[in-house]
């Protein structure tokens, strides 16, 4: 009772990177409030799942295992949910802010009557005093988050109401399974008692997805390399220094209208947003409609012959060098010092 | 022939953080929304626009918009009505103000219960939050189902619609039992523009504070004459809520403080291209876990 949710969501028979992301903070959340991190899985064909949540520290795995969970559908997953909340009373629920989170999340959130913050990029467990009433409340999530268009960092509470609910964005958490490793208890979901024959009465007549072939949102590292990678075969570098880290390879739009690499990897105002926590800018120069996508960086390290480049004012480590020189080296000396 | 369909659209006035300059951050680092113009949602006039698409196809159909906020949030809905809405509602009263996701959504699905509708329509969200909550909540205040991130009404049967709706990765097909709710993504159709026939015929619609803030204003006389000229406006006294769940004390989740986004001249570390600065940076990346 009163322990943390966090709702895994399945992508392709896979797990969700989001969810382990979700996982990995929970486990922090409930070390601190002394609680259990309990997974909530719904889908088809779900034995041995627990393996890998286990590994990111579910104490209890929860699964409702059905093909009527096949493909994902607002209604059902809605009442599941609110389902064995009611049930189980956890604390705290968190959500990836997925289509699939993002669309199911909020109908729970009314089947609860409590909060649901969106988007939160960190969370916190602290204290409150309601300046009004003079109540204090200890051991709330803070649910933190920008605000009003990315103006304003916002830190939202949930004091009355239980569960306390929040969704994140894939790729802002960080993802790192648990030091020690205890399998979970299985439980299955009692899902038929919590859905009823209207629970069903949207069909899905058909979907087309395609296969993702890059995945520069959820990608820890991001290799961007801009106009001064000079040339498509100069390009391949920054291929190269992904594969070596796991990294993923984005681009400038100077380098995709130039033909480096495929419009896909365009990062800025035009392109993708991403938030790594490790981007290495490659010969770009850093206009501001470059950066807008990608200044929330945890880390940024850009690689310029050009000391004065405007990448550099918002750059934690800056290399004042030739590419095809830096480059190669960082690949030799993260061979040799990691392991 | 298809059925008459009646359709409600669920608008907001937002102020327009898009663009967003100096003048519209006070000195304490907080957001003054005087400063901002007050716009139509994006999302919101994408849902009109699937709303009026549904009204061309389905002959007796009626399009009204329904909105909470201050009484100048009219203008959104006279807006409406000049590209194509027949009417409106607007949800005013200070004991709205301060509303969170599930607050607001439970005062419009009041609103909604009151009116009732066949479909329910709203943007995928605000700009001013970007949250995407209140569209599904009121679904699920409502017990409607909802089909999010709608971009095309695909073919309206008696007693249902097929809906094509954008996901992550690709597109879905779904066909949803009337009545229902469905939010508008932003990849959906272009509003259509400003019909000057309309523009003639309603630019003189007007809540009744309006009209009683000029009393001889032409709006007021026309407005008793004219009744396709009368925005309906409701407090929370008109629709059957309970009170304890409106506004600021009726929300769960409260603002505990806000920061101001300060973009502050970061400490750069400047670093050559030689091995031992190379080095030295990697080790550093693996020792904090940035890497590996």
């Amino acid at each position: 009772m009163n322990n943390i949710f966090v709702y895994i969501e399945i992508e392709d028979g896979a797990i969700a990177d989001v969810s382990l992301e979700l996982l990995t903070k929970g486990r922090d959340l409930a070390t601190k409030l002394g609680v259990k991190l309990e997974a909530v899985v719904l889908g088809h064909n779900l034995s041995g799942i627990e393996k890998e949540l286990s590994a990111y520290g579910a104490k209890t795995v929860w699964v409702a295992d059905d093909a009527v969970f096949v493909p994902y559908s607002t209604l059902p997953y809605a009442a599941v949910v609110s389902g064995l909340v009611k049930a189980e009373q956890p604390q705290i629920v968190l959500f990836g802010a997925t289509s699939v989170g993002r669309d199911f999340a909020p109908r729970v959130s009314a089947t609860l009557k409590t909060g649901l913050t969106a988007d939160c990029t960190q969370l916190e467990i602290g204290s409150y005093v309601d300046e009004n009433t003079g109540r204090e409340y200890d051991n709330l999530l803070y649910q933190i988050g920008p605000a009003f268009g990315g103006n304003v960092i916002a830190t939202i509470i949930c004091p009355d109401n239980r569960p306390q609910m929040a969704t994140v964005r894939e790729g802002v958490m960080c993802k790192r399974p648990a030091d020690v490793q205890v399998e979970a208890e299985v439980k299955p979901i009692a899902w038929r008692d919590y859905i009823s024959p209207e629970d069903l009465a949207v069909v899905v007549l058909d979907r087309q997805l395609e296969q993702r072939k890059i995945n520069l949102k959820g990608a820890n590292v991001v290799v961007a390399g801009g106009y001064g990678m000079g040339s498509k075969e100069g390009f391949k570098l920054c291929y190269d220094l992904a594969e070596v880290l796991g990294a993923e390879v984005g681009a400038s739009r100077a380098a995709t209208d130039a033909g480096y690499c495929e419009h896909e990897r365009m990062i800025g105002q035009t392109g993708i947003t991403v938030r790594p926590k490790l981007y290495i800018a490659c010969g770009i120069s850093g206009q501001v409609q470059h950066t807008v996508g990608m200044d929330s960086s945890s880390i940024i390290v850009s690689i310029n012959s050009d000391a004065d480049a405007p990448i550099n004012k918002i750059a934690d480590y800056a290399i004042v060098g030739k590419v095809e020189e830096v480059i190669p080296k960082m690949i030799k000396y993260y061979k040799q010092n990691s392991k | 022939m298809n059925k008459a369909l009646k359709i409600v659209v669920l608008a907001k006035q937002v102020p327009d953080t898009r663009n967003m300059g100096e003048e519209a951050m006070t000195a304490d680092g907080t957001v003054n929304r005087a400063a901002l113009p007050a716009i139509f949602n994006p999302d919101d006039l994408k849902a009109l626009e699937l709303a009026l698409r549904m009204k061309d196809e389905c002959v007796g159909s009626t399009v009204h918009i329904l909105t909470m906020g201050p009484l100048r949030a009219a203008d959104i809905i006279r807006d409406a009505m000049f590209r194509g809405a027949d009417g409106g509602y607007l949800l005013t009263d200070r004991r709205f103000a301060g509303s969170d996701t599930l607050a607001t959504s439970y005062a419009l699905s009041c609103a909604l219960r009151k009116i009732g509708a066949d479909v329910v329509v709203a943007g995928r969200q605000a700009i001013d939050g970007d949250t995407a909550q209140v569209g599904p909540q009121v679904a699920g205040w409502l017990g409607l189902p909802q089909v999010t991130y709608a971009e095309q009404v695909e073919q309206i049967k008696e007693s249902s619609l097929v809906v094509r709706r954008r996901v992550e990765r690709g597109v879905e097909r779904v066909e949803s039992p009337l009545p229902m709710l469905l939010t508008v993504n932003s990849s959906a159709d272009e509003v259509r523009p400003q019909n000057a026939m309309r523009l003639m015929k309603f630019k003189y619609a007007a809540t009744p504070s309006e009209c009683a803030a000029e009393p001889e204003a032409l709006r007021v006389k026309l407005a008793a004459e004219r009744e396709y000229l009368n925005i309906v406006e409701w407090t929370a006294d008109d629709v059957d809520c309970d009170k304890s769940i409106l506004g600021l004390a009726g929300s769960p989740t409260k603002v505990k403080s806000v920061e101001a986004v300060v973009f502050q001249d970061k400490q750069v570390q400047s670093l050559t291209s030689s091995d031992e600065d190379i080095e030295k940076l990697m080790v550093e990346l693996i020792a904090s876990r940035t890497l590996g």
